[in-house]
């Protein structure tokens, strides 16, 4: 219906926005209705929707006109903002930002160099920019996951965790039942993507390639290797954060501190 | 009830001889606290949580710690152990300074029991196993048999703790503590958890269990008539002061 009214492929895609922007806002009215505190909250969150993703695609057309290692300082910056975005989850975690940024280079940094050294990212900015972007926005939902359930069990194991403490244990130690669950918990969703794939849900991506002729074949094995570069990179920065997160919680003293 | 202990010996620990670079002072109390001080950071300034508190403890005497909630209590019981660390002041164990020394040698020879038993997950003898564990040694299956009997609790080995009622919990908890052969017991309200008869059982078992090792132990209550049945010494704590030290029988009037 809508392309009945709008002959440009712009013009489409700003009407096609426009009216599931419109139903979603009327959508968080009605569950405001029914006490869900969402209702102030989703225009602005659409609206700075909108914005972002259209000023990357204009980066990206930027960017399509320049040399392919353009997109390594693109991806880098991503982590960085990806890291303070993690770091407002867990405000109460000493040194959040840097442990995120670390264990993000580490997972969605190391699985992307890894994947195009090997050739299974293709060197090129139209692929490297929204594969990594990908990557790197399921990593920070991941480190995010993982860090607030990390400190959640801390707040509720506390008794144990000093108990443990009081018996001599090392603090890595009195933590690793809770870094154990946590790393466990945080790479729920991205296991349950991989068991589910083709089955449950065909992804975004893969329905793109085909939509824009790529063989389905070819589309459905790509995304198999996005979603499985996913879950690597999310094990990797989860397990570099079960080596480094105790030093944050525990004093140079061994004692654990308070979290508020 | 209260078992006896049986002759299975527990393997010997060669603290504090083997610490490196400290000497034992063989005429020092076994625990000291010299000037004690708390205070943590809050909106609006420093609050104290205690001031300037001293003890001094020898061989086998029970100190009991009185005082209302909040009066600094199990603060002052987790700097003996350095599970908080003081602002100000020093803890001495056997005359050696406790910063000096590494905070899990110290938590090996300073054990506790506090007043949620926070078993681990698993079976009993699992938790009985814990302490020793962390420095390397294995208790066999006879001596986590004596642990267990000692608080009363034989054939509770395989028993999951989370079948345990909370007075067999606490037990276990003891046993827990115990395997580490420490020198000094801090108990932090061991038994205000319980109901009335397993409260009386765990300060028996307690109390017999401190004797018969001649520990020296340092018991927060806030309970005057247990401080009274327990104790050799008793120390009043007010809003983080300490307001009286002296024996049992001159403080309460035993």
């Amino acid at each position: 219906m809508l392309n009945l009214l709008f002959h440009t492929q712009m013009s489409l895609g700003l009407g096609q926005a426009a009216v599931v922007a419109l139903l979603a806002i009327l959508v968080a009215q009605f569950a405001g209705r029914r006490g869900a505190k969402i209702g102030r909250e989703i225009p602005l969150v659409l609206l700075r929707g909108i914005v972002q993703i259209l000023l990357v695609g204009f980066l990206i057309v930027i960017l399509l006109r320049g040399p392919w290692w353009t997109s390594i300082p693109v991806l880098i910056v991503m982590i960085f903002i990806a890291a303070t975005i993690v770091r407002r989850r867990v405000p109460e975690l000493p040194g959040a930002y840097k442990l995120s940024l670390l264990c993000m280079a580490a997972g969605a940094g190391g699985v992307l160099t890894v994947m195009t050294l090997l050739g299974i990212v293709e060197p090129k900015i139209i692929i490297l920019i929204p594969v990594g972007s990908m990557v790197i926005a399921q990593n920070m939902n991941i480190q995010s996951l993982f860090l607030n359930r990390f400190l959640g069990e801390v707040r509720s194991h506390r008794g144990e965790i000093e108990s443990a403490l009081a018996l001599g244990a090392a603090p890595d130690h009195a933590a690793e039942p809770y870094l154990q669950a946590s790393f466990h918990a945080s790479l729920i969703p991205a296991t349950d993507n991989l068991r589910s794939l083709g089955i449950v849900w065909i992804p975004g991506m893969m329905a793109g390639m085909v939509l824009s002729g790529t063989s389905p074949l070819y589309a459905a094995l790509y995304q198999f290797v996005i979603l499985s570069m996913i879950f690597i990179a999310g094990a990797v920065s989860c397990l570099t954060a079960t080596y480094l997160v105790p030093r944050r919680i525990f004093t140079p003293q061994q004692q654990l501190r308070r979290l508020i | 009830m209260f078992s006896p202990a049986t002759s299975t010996p527990l393997p010997q620990l060669n603290w504090p001889h083997d610490l490196p670079g400290q000497t034992l002072t063989t005429n020092a109390a076994v625990l000291e606290a010299r000037d004690l001080s708390r205070a943590v950071d809050q909106t609006g300034g420093p609050k104290s949580l205690l001031h300037a508190v001293s003890l001094v403890l020898d061989q086998g005497q029970v100190l009991a710690v009185l005082g209302p909630s909040g009066a600094g209590k199990s603060t002052l019981l987790r700097m003996l152990n350095r599970l908080d660390e003081p602002t100000s002041g020093t803890v001495l164990l056997e005359g050696i300074d406790t910063r000096t020394m590494d905070p899990r040698t110290l938590r090996r020879r300073i054990g506790m029991v506090m007043q949620q038993p926070y078993l681990f997950p698993g079976v009993a003898a699992a938790n009985v196993r814990y302490g020793p564990a962390q420095h390397g040694i294995v208790l066999n299956d006879a001596q986590v048999t004596d642990l267990i009997q000692q608080v009363g609790m034989g054939g509770y080995e395989d028993r999951d703790v989370a079948t345990l009622s909370g007075g067999e919990a606490q037990r276990i908890s003891i046993a827990r503590a115990l395997a580490n052969q420490p020198q000094v017991l801090l108990l932090d309200e061991p038994t205000s958890a319980l109901d009335d008869v397993s409260k009386q059982d765990v300060e028996r078992l307690l109390a017999s269990l401190v004797r018969e090792r001649n520990m020296t132990c340092v018991w927060v209550t806030h309970d005057v008539a247990q401080a009274r049945r327990v104790s050799d010494l008793v120390l009043r704590l007010e809003a983080g002061q300490a307001v009286a030290f002296g024996t049992t029988q001159e403080q309460l009037h035993a």
